[in-house]
C-alpha cells in the first residue's frame, strides 16, 4: 500500500517537476503536459515494442516531451499568443501524433515485454513493490540531482530570473525568448520522461493518459508548498517530489476509503480540483498572515514615490 | 561613445493621438563624459533612454554606441554594452532570488552557458563588491532581494548595472523614488562607479540642483528635442534660477508653475 503510493508519487513526481518548472519557475501557465505526458508514454512503449534498450526508450520519452515543449515555447515566442493557448494547441495536435506513434491504436500494452519494471522488481528480489519503490526513488533522486545541478549553472539561474523579472535577464544580454523556449522544452521533457515511466509502471500506454495531469501536477506542487517554505531551489525541487507523494497518498485514501462517504474513483478528479483550490486559498491565507506580521518592518522601508503622469 | 542622429520616435502612429516623443534629436557624448538630462514631463527624456537601450522602436535616425550603429539590434543584444538603472527600485533586480544569484547573473553579459554560475572565486569577488556598497549586504547575500529596502535594492541594481564596466550607463531618475538619505547614498555610489569603471553616463533627473552639481554636461529637453546644452564654464556658472529662466523662455509663459514642475 505505502509502496504503491511511493511508486506513483515518484513516477508522477517527475511530471510535477515539469509543471513546477513552467508554472512556478517560468511563470508560464502551460497545458503542454497533457500532450507531452502521453507522448512520452507512447514513445517509450513504441521503442520498447521495437526492441530498444529501456534506457534509450526513456531518453526517447524525455526527448519527445522536450520537442512538445519546444513547440509550445516557439509558438508563444513567434506568434505572441498567451502561453495557455500555445499549450492547448500543442496538446490538441499531439493527440493525433500520439495515435500515430502507437501505430494507430489508442492503447499499447507492455505486458509481454516490460524491461523497466523487470529492472525495478529485480533490484531487490522477493521484495515486490518495495523493490519498485526503491528503483523509482533512485530514478527520481537522479532526476532531482541533475535538475539541482542545472539550476546552479548560468542557464539555470537565468531561467529562475526570467519568471521573476525578465528585465534582469535582458539586462544581462541574454535572449529571453531562447531561454524561455528552452525552459518550456525542459518542462515538456520531464513530463515525457514521467509518461514513459508511467507507461512502464501501468503496463500500457494510452492516448488518454494525459487527461487531468496538469491539475494533478499543480496539486502536487501546491501540497508541497503548503508543507514548508524555502527559497532554495534544491529544497523546492525535493519539496515537489514530497508533495507528489503526499498528493498520491490523498488520492489513494480517496480510492480506498472514499466509499464510506459514497465516493467512487470517478470523484477523484473533483477532489484534485478542490485540492488545488484549497491549496491556493491556504497559501493566500498564509501570505496575508505573513504580510500582517511584516507590516511593521515594511513601514520604514517604504519608498517615497514621486507622482508621475 | 554615444552618437545619435536625427532620432525620431512616434507614439500612437497612424492614430489621431499621433505624437513625436522624439523629433529628430541629435546628441553626441564622448567617452567618459557624464551628461545630465533635464526637462519637464513629456519632454522625451525617458523615451530617449528607451530608444538608446532599444526598448522602444524608432521611426527614424540612428543610434551609434561604441562605434557601431545599434538601431536594428534587439534590446538584449544592446544590453551587452549598456547598464541601466530605472526609477523603480523593483525594476532592476529579481525579487524572489537571492542577492548573490542576482549579482552572479549580472556579472557576465551574453548568452547563458551550462557552467557553474557561482564559482568560489566569483563569489568572493561579488562579496567584496557588496561590501563596498557599505550597506552590510555582504552578510545578507543569501537572502531574497524582496527583503531589502528600496535604497538597498537600488544600490544593488546600480552595482549590477555598472560592475561589468558597460560602454554606456543609463540612469533614469534612479534616485527619485528614494528618501533623501538613500538618494544621497545612491548618488555617491553612482559617482564612485562612474569614476572607478570609467563609464560614459547619461542621467535623466528632475532635480536641477543635482544636474548642476554632478556630471560634466547638462542638456535640457523639450518636446522631443534638445533646447539647451551646457558644459564646462557655462555649466559651472549656471544656477537653478538660470535653468528655470531658460526653461520659461523655451516653453513660453504658459505655465506659471514651472518651478514646481522642475523642483
Amino acid at each position: 500500500m505505502i509502496e504503491a503510493v511511493l511508486v506513483e508519487g515518484l513516477v508522477y513526481g517527475i511530471l510535477a517537476l515539469g509543471v513546477f518548472l513552467s508554472f512556478r519557475i517560468l511563470d508560464f501557465p502551460d497545458l503542454t503536459a497533457e500532450g507531452a505526458f502521453p507522448l512520452g508514454a507512447a514513445a517509450a512503449a513504441a521503442m520498447i515494442a521495437g526492441g530498444a534498450n529501456p534506457v534509450v526508450a526513456m531518453l526517447a520519452a524525455f526527448a519527445a516531451g522536450g520537442l512538445a515543449g519546444a513547440a509550445t515555447g516557439s509558438i508563444y515566442a513567434a506568434l505572441k499568443v498567451p502561453s495557455l493557448l500555445a499549450g492547448i494547441v500543442v496538446m490538441t495536435g499531439l493527440w493525433s501524433v500520439n495515435l500515430r506513434v502507437m501505430g494507430g491504436k489508442a492503447n499499447m500494452p507492455l505486458i509481454s515485454d516490460n524491461p523497466v519494471m523487470d529492472a525495478a522488481y529485480g533490484l531487490l528480489p522477493n521484495a515486490g513493490d518495495w523493490s519498485a519503490a526503491l528503483f523509482f526513488a533512485l530514478v527520481a533522486a537522479t532526476v532531482l540531482a541533475l535538475l539541482a545541478l542545472f539550476f546552479s549553472t548560468e542557464a539555470g539561474i537565468a531561467l529562475g530570473a526570467l519568471g521573476d523579472n525578465e528585465a534582469v535577464v535582458v539586462a544581462a544580454g541574454s535572449n529571453p525568448k531562447v531561454l524561455r523556449t528552452s525552459g518550456v522544452a525542459l518542462s515538456g521533457a520531464l513530463c515525457g520522461l514521467s509518461g514513459g515511466l508511467a507507461a512502464s509502471y501501468q503496463g500500457f500506454a494510452d492516448v488518454n493518459f494525459g487527461s487531468g495531469v496538469v491539475a494533478a501536477g499543480l496539486a502536487s506542487v501546491m501540497v508541497g508548498e503548503f508543507l514548508f517554505r524555502s527559497n532554495r531551489i534544491g529544497v523546492q525541487l525535493v519539496r515537489v517530489m514530497i508533495g507528489s507523494i503526499a498528493f498520491r497518498a490523498i488520492m489513494f485514501a480517496g480510492r480506498k476509503y472514499g466509499y464510506i462517504i459514497g465516493m467512487g474513483p470517478n470523484d477523484l478528479r473533483l477532489v484534485t480540483a478542490l485540492l488545488v483550490v484549497g491549496a491556493v486559498a491556504a497559501g493566500r491565507f498564509k501570505a496575508n498572515e505573513t504580510a500582517r506580521r511584516g507590516l511593521a518592518a515594511a513601514r520604514d522601508r517604504r519608498p517615497t514615490r514621486e507622482a508621475r503622469p | 561613445m554615444i552618437h545619435i542622429e536625427n532620432l525620431t520616435v512616434i507614439f500612437n502612429a497612424g492614430t489621431p493621438d499621433e505624437r513625436a516623443a522624439l523629433d529628430g534629436l541629435a546628441l553626441s557624448v564622448p567617452k567618459g563624459q557624464w551628461i545630465s538630462v533635464i526637462g519637464s514631463n513629456g519632454a522625451g527624456k525617458t523615451t530617449l533612454l528607451n530608444a538608446i537601450a532599444g526598448s522602444v522602436p524608432i521611426a527614424g535616425g540612428s543610434v551609434v554606441l561604441d562605434g557601431i550603429d545599434r538601431s536594428g539590434e534587439p534590446e538584449y543584444r544592446r544590453a551587452r554594452i549598456i547598464g541601466r538603472v530605472r526609477q523603480d527600485p523593483t525594476a532592476g533586480t529579481a525579487p524572489d532570488m537571492t542577492v548573490m544569484d542576482n549579482l552572479a547573473l549580472a556579472s557576465r553579459k551574453g548568452p547563458r552557458r551550462l557552467l557553474p554560475a557561482k564559482p568560489a572565486s566569483l563569489k568572493r569577488r561579488l562579496l567584496e563588491r557588496l561590501a563596498e556598497l557599505g550597506m552590510g549586504l555582504e552578510d545578507r547575500s543569501g537572502e531574497n532581494v524582496s527583503r531589502l529596502s528600496g535604497g538597498q535594492r537600488q544600490a544593488l541594481a546600480l552595482l549590477m548595472a555598472a560592475m561589468t564596466g558597460p560602454a554606456v550607463l543609463l540612469l533614469d531618475e534612479h534616485t527619485a523614488a528614494l528618501d533623501p538619505r538613500n538618494a544621497d547614498i545612491v548618488m555617491s555610489l553612482t559617482r564612485r562607479f562612474v569614476r572607478d569603471f570609467g563609464l560614459t553616463a547619461l542621467m535623466v533627473t528632475h532635480d536641477m540642483r543635482r544636474a548642476l552639481a554632478d556630471g560634466d554636461r547638462l542638456v535640457m529637453m523639450h518636446e522631443g528635442g534638445i533646447v539647451a546644452d551646457l558644459s564646462g564654464e557655462g555649466k559651472a556658472a549656471a544656477s537653478v534660477e538660470d535653468l528655470v529662466r531658460l526653461f520659461r523662455e523655451v516653453r513660453g509663459e504658459e505655465y506659471a508653475e514651472d518651478r514646481d514642475l522642475l523642483a
